[in-house]
């Protein structure tokens, strides 16, 4: 077929992404948007096959292999572990966009390509390999391969600005020997600065991290589109890219921080710096709470990563199902930030059944607290912290919360007065319309199941 | 002869405006589906696999085939992946069930 045909192939195919991520916007649709995507996807590669001469030894295995390897996963994946496989995604699509692009340059073997060209092979291998690395230095974080805290050393910064540099330096000597050393310089010198960048970057801010490394996928895709002049690559990475950026920022305004800051900031290093406020507590019990709850006319659980820990999220919806059929009206208050990537917790609480309407964002979730009897916080702790709004001296402070004490009663659910991710007081436990029931989630809330059925 | 904009300009045309297609799309997908939304949008950033397939027939030696052959199996398990466990994840959000609540 001739080059305008292809490219107008490739055009239905970008189409249909843009379809499919505009399906994507609502739950009724969604499942059929990622079809429709998937459809574009298998299109662009029937019509590349098409043409382009390609070697079945070398494909055929490839595509096996990758097939096996990515559909095993999939299917076996438990959905708390889907931070790290979507981390090890970024991090596969990153490497196979610096790859193709170092085919390119070894393709040339050493005759002069044109600078834009040799820009746009520089950028994708630059991005793809720091999103390589970085990808998998947060699935390590994130498997609990690592430790989770940030790992700094003096001079940091200085040491990466000097790489930073380094790069541009071999890629204007690449560009003008058009010599494969220091073109192998900058690949070897990008994947020790995705690591770099990836380390100091505590376990708590991994949401924002993956978010960042999916746009740079995406990003590392379009620079490759360019080396290749592909427009279904520039296409598919500009809106993956887009996608990302925009996560990262929501993720980033969610914990009231910049983006620079949470890349050079190594938060977690300065937190704890708060001690307790102390003050008296009142307690509760499963069964004084079964009756609270079931005399209820609307409940609000606020879940935070706590609760998957505990693997507690099926206890939570019997509970749940156990008061709407005393025709107690339960909702679910989901922090951005309440899971381990964007969305996270949504996904873990539909995988235990609860219907996608009762899911409420932070500011639905806010309305209806002050109409709303009985808020059950379940494993969250700094998202309903009262310091981010009250406490001008907190860490914290200003970043948006779920104001549960807008609501009549708030029980907490907790093993001890020990505070969260940040380090920093909770006031909320001390307050009078406060309850605390100390125990492990998952027993507390069978307990809640057996005294509801006696209430 | 009238004068033809360079393929990199019009590559640039192309990723700015998909960019803002991007922005506009995204900005309304809701926190709820924002995992699957990560999930699907990853694998289309899988679609470098056209340049890993092309990169298999370039005939560029021993180094150029590994390249090419790794540059296979990451994109593909990128898309294969992705697309599968968005799917999965998707199957899981569950309708409203109004006949049953509304007692």
């Amino acid at each position: 077929m001739s080059i305008d045909t292809r490219a107008l192939l490739y055009l239905v195919a970008a189409v249909a992404f843009i379809l499919g991520l505009k399906r994507l916007g609502s739950p009724r649709t969604a499942r059929s948007g990622n079809t429709i995507a998937a459809a574009g996807m298998l299109m662009a590669v029937i019509v590349t096959l098409v043409d382009a001469e390609v070697s079945w030894s070398i494909l055929g295995p490839g595509l096996a292999v990758g097939a096996l390897l990515g559909g095993f996963t999939a299917v076996r994946v438990q959905m708390t572990a889907m931070p790290q496989l979507v981390a090890a995604f970024n991090g596969f699509g990153g490497i196979a966009s610096a790859l193709v692009a170092g085919a390119e340059f070894v393709k040339a073997d050493g005759l002069e390509l044109p600078t834009e060209t040799m820009i746009s092979i520089i950028v994708s291998v630059l991005i793809g390999a720091i999103t390589f690395t970085g990808s998998f230095v947060a699935y390590a974080k994130l498997q609990g391969l690592i430790g989770g805290s940030p790992v700094t050393f003096p001079g940091q910064k200085l040491f990466n600005g000097l790489l930073a540099i380094g790069v541009v330096t071999a890629g204007v000597f690449t560009q003008i020997s058009q010599d494969p050393l220091p073109f192998w310089i900058i690949g070897a010198v990008a994947l020790v600065l995705g690591v770099l960048a990836v380390i100091p970057i505590g376990g708590a801010d991994m949401p924002v991290v993956i978010a960042l490394l999916n746009s740079l996928s995406g990003m590392a895709a379009a620079a490759t589109g360019f080396v290749i002049s592909n427009s279904a690559l520039i296409i598919g990475g500009a809106l993956v890219g887009a996608s990302g950026l925009i996560l990262t920022k929501i993720m980033t305004e969610a914990m009231n921080r910049t983006l620079g800051n949470v890349l050079f900031g190594g938060f977690g290093v300065e937190a704890g710096a708060s001690g307790p406020t102390g003050g008296d507590v009142t307690t509760t019990t499963p069964e004084d709470l079964a009756i609270a709850l079931a005399y209820a006319s609307q409940v609000v659980v606020v879940p935070g990563y706590g609760l998957a820990v505990a693997q507690a999220q099926h206890a939570t919806r019997e509970v749940a199902s156990a008061l709407e059929a005393k025709g107690v009206k339960v909702a679910y208050g989901i922090h951005p930030v309440a899971g381990r990537m964007p969305g996270h917790m949504n996904v873990l609480l539909a995988e235990a059944d609860v219907p996608y309407d009762q899911l409420l964002d932070l500011d639905q979730t806010n309305n209806l607290l002050p109409r709303t009897d009985v808020v059950l916080v379940l494993g969250a702790n700094d998202v309903v912290n009262p310091s981010a709004r009250d406490d001008a001296g907190s860490p914290i402070y200003g970043m948006p919360i779920i104001e549960v004490d807008h609501a009549a009663m708030v029980v907490v659910i907790k093993r001890s007065l020990s505070p969260g991710f940040a380090g920093i007081d909770n006031p909320l436990f001390y307050r009078d319309g406060t309850r605390m029931l100390f125990s492990d989630a998952k027993q507390a809330l069978t307990s809640l199941g057996s005294a509801l059925e006696d209430v | 002869m009238p004068e033809v904009l360079s393929p990199v300009v019009v590559g640039v045309i192309v990723f700015v405006l998909a960019a803002f297609v991007g922005f506009e799309l995204i900005t309304k997908v809701p926190p709820t589906l924002h995992t699957p939304l990560m999930s699907g949008s990853n694998a289309i950033s899988g679609i470098t696999i056209v340049g890993a397939i092309i990169a298999t027939g370039a005939g560029s030696g021993t180094l150029g085939s590994i390249l090419a052959f790794v540059a296979v199996v990451t994109a593909t398990v990128n898309v294969v992946g992705g697309f599968l466990v968005t799917d999965r994840m998707l199957g899981m959000f569950r309708k409203p069930k109004r006949a049953e609540d509304g007692k």
